[in-house]
């Protein structure tokens, strides 16, 4: 018995359980908030990609709706000296590129970091326990259960969303995107050798550009409800949700086991 | 002597100097894109191989390739090369007709199996068994399928035999179809446009008889050296989108200097051709250079990308003046309301349990 410490363990007590069950909480992060008050969640590779891909995301939405409605003609140097069009469009290309770097880092700290690390990227879908626990967080969205539960990674609702729109929205952004870039970047360049190929699958590359500009709104829901429910859960759930994508701890607001 | 004719041969037939001949064939090779060291490769292979037949086919379509192709800048390439076609057959320029045309179509065919060019100009329609376009008496695909049957290869001249343009636009009732995904068992050369530019098109049928072989293709299956840019990557108006500059409205100031025309709907950023390099009519200009912005006619489907005034293209599955902005900003600005809401109704059960908490505690 730890007795120099200011928790005591409550053996027979199970702490998150359905959290457990879902393939949320790990052994080590039940022993662990058995000693402590916060659980450390995310590491510091996943919460710098975090932060650099929401610039990226901000600067790839304002550059990208610029570049196909751009801003109201200029001329205050000779066009060879007025590079308006040409900066938006290098601030697009260059974050792409960061976000490109940044998703494959992420890819592989999903694959070398902790378990919460791999969250993102997968939907446990023969799992019964996490459908149960999808509609139970859905029953809270819709004010029907009065009380949330706890969570250690995303909860399952999260869990779908972060899926939906990071997983699978950023990479067809990425394909989308790179298959543009390709077609500056002329025939036979390296873009071209990789993302070229949906070119020609999509045949007329207006239709990319339209596809790429519905992927920008699709992104730009997702932070709405995004920022949304981070704020309103620091502020109404059982847990810290802000402070954690900073320091990457979570921290619970009671002491119930579930 | 049942020799067939070299090129030369039926050039100088013709009444062209070895002058104007020996132009021809460097011209030519500065248009494909080759060194000067080719050209006598290409007067050799024009003075000494046999010309290759070609069977020149009118499908659905409006006749504009063959407009294009007889007013080739330069004259030799309409003189010599449309006189040598004529020869074998094209139901529209030859002097036969009838029977007599029908007969010298299984005349080449019979002759030259296995060796012939079969050019397509315009599509088959499959519905109703094809009947909308007969030529002969009989669905002309039916013609097509027994003129491609012996061919060496297939070019697919302008967008109607390459993807189908107008007729096979939304919602095709014809079921206008592009020739690759009829014939499908012979090398297809498309060459799009609407029409394709004449130097291209004569530009094509030497590179493939000097070399004996198809020119280089892209991922679509068109000749590289001719649609491997696209019309924004050789703008002479490209500066002005770099700075920022566009033509805002028709006829405004911005369209009297010559500024870029991307505003108006330009489809010169996604449409590969090279009007931008070759232009039209012996160089004079081409549509972005008259003050208009291209339309993307080389391009797959380009009467289904909403209208040619509209960078952000229509959707029409969402209505018929919705794109892909309007779809953007209704879908978050439902979602942003439903947020307010929802946000709005969490502030009021947390207040509503706050007091009942006060309640139960007094």
């Amino acid at each position: 018995m730890a007795h120099d410490t200011i928790h005591t363990p409550n053996e027979g007590v199970r702490p998150l359980e359905s959290s457990r069950l879902t393939g949320d909480a790990t052994a080590d992060d039940i022993e662990s908030i058995r000693r402590r008050t916060s659980v450390f969640v995310y590491e510091w590779p996943v919460r710098l990609w975090h932060w650099v891909n929401a610039a990226c995301i901000l600067v790839l939405c304002f550059t990208g709706w610029f570049i196909a409605s751009p801003l109201p003609t200029m001329t205050f140097a000779e066009a060879t000296h007025q590079f308006v069009m040409g900066y938006m469009r290098f601030a697009h290309f260059a974050a792409a590129q960061i976000m490109t770097v940044g998703f494959f880092g992420r890819i592989y700290w999903a694959i070398v970091g902790n378990h919460h690390s791999k969250q993102l990227f997968y939907v446990p879908f023969w799992n019964g326990h996490w459908w149960r626990e999808v509609f139970f967080e859905l029953r809270w969205y819709m004010f029907l259960e009065a009380e949330p539960k706890k969570y250690v990674g995303h909860n399952p609702l999260a869990q779908i969303a972060m899926f939906m729109f990071m997983t699978v929205g950023i990479t067809f952004m990425l394909l989308t995107g790179w298959a543009l870039y390709a077609e500056g970047a002329g025939q036979g360049s390296l873009p071209d050798i990789v993302m070229g190929w949906l070119i020609g699958l999509v045949g007329n590359t207006q239709i990319l550009h339209g596809i790429h500009h519905l992927g920008m709104w699709f992104i730009v829901v997702f932070m709405i409800i995004h920022i949304y429910a981070a704020i309103r859960e620091d502020i109404l759930s059982r847990q810290s949700m802000v402070s954690t994508m900073i320091s990457g701890h979570r921290t619970f607001k009671d002491d119930r086991p579930e | 002597m049942s020799q067939i004719e070299t090129f030369y041969d039926v050039m100088r037939r013709q009444g062209i100097t070895r002058r104007s001949f020996m132009k021809y064939c460097s011209l030519t090779a500065a248009a494909l894109g080759l060194s000067p060291s080719f050209v006598p490769k290409i007067a050799h292979a024009m003075e000494t191989k046999p010309r290759t037949p070609v069977i020149w086919v009118h499908g659905l379509e409006c006749t504009c390739c063959s407009e294009s192709f007889i007013r080739a800048a330069h004259p030799l390439a309409k003189d010599v090369v449309l006189s040598m076609i004529s020869l074998d057959y094209d139901d529209t320029l030859m002097a036969a007709a009838g029977h007599a045309a029908e007969a010298a179509l299984e005349e080449t065919i019979q002759k030259y199996k296995g060796n012939y060019i079969l050019a397509v100009e315009g599509n088959p329609p499959l519905n109703e068994d094809g009947m909308f376009c007969i030529t002969g008496g009989k669905p002309f695909v039916e013609k097509l399928r027994h003129a491609a049957k012996d061919a060496k290869a297939i070019i697919s001249w302008g967008a109607c035999a390459s993807y189908g343009c107008v007729q096979a636009a939304k919602p095709n009732p014809t079921q206008a179809t592009p020739v690759h995904k009829v014939i499908t068992d012979k090398p297809i050369i498309k060459v799009p446009g609407c029409p394709p530019i004449a130097e291209v098109m004569t530009g094509v049928i030497t590179y493939m008889l000097t070399f004996d072989r198809l020119p280089e293709l892209d991922r679509q299956g068109r000749p590289a050296m001719f649609y491997s840019q696209r019309i924004h990557d050789k703008c002479y108006r490209r500066p002005h989108f770099d700075a920022g500059q566009f033509v805002e409205a028709w006829d405004d100031e911005h369209a009297r200097k010559g500024y870029c025309l991307y505003k108006m709907g330009c489809k010169g950023p996604t449409t590969y051709n090279a009007c931008s390099t070759i232009r039209w009519n012996e160089g004079v200009s081409f549509p972005i250079q008259s003050g208009h912005g291209c339309i993307g006619c080389s391009e797959d489907g380009f009467w289904d990308q909403g209208s040619f005034y509209d960078r952000v293209t229509d959707l029409t599955q969402f209505g018929v003046e919705a794109n892909a902005d309007k779809i953007g900003l209704t879908a978050a600005g439902v979602v942003g309301a439903g947020v307010a809401a929802h946000a709005a109704v969490s502030a009021l059960k947390a207040a509503q349990r706050k007091t009942q908490d006060k309640k139960e505690e007094a």
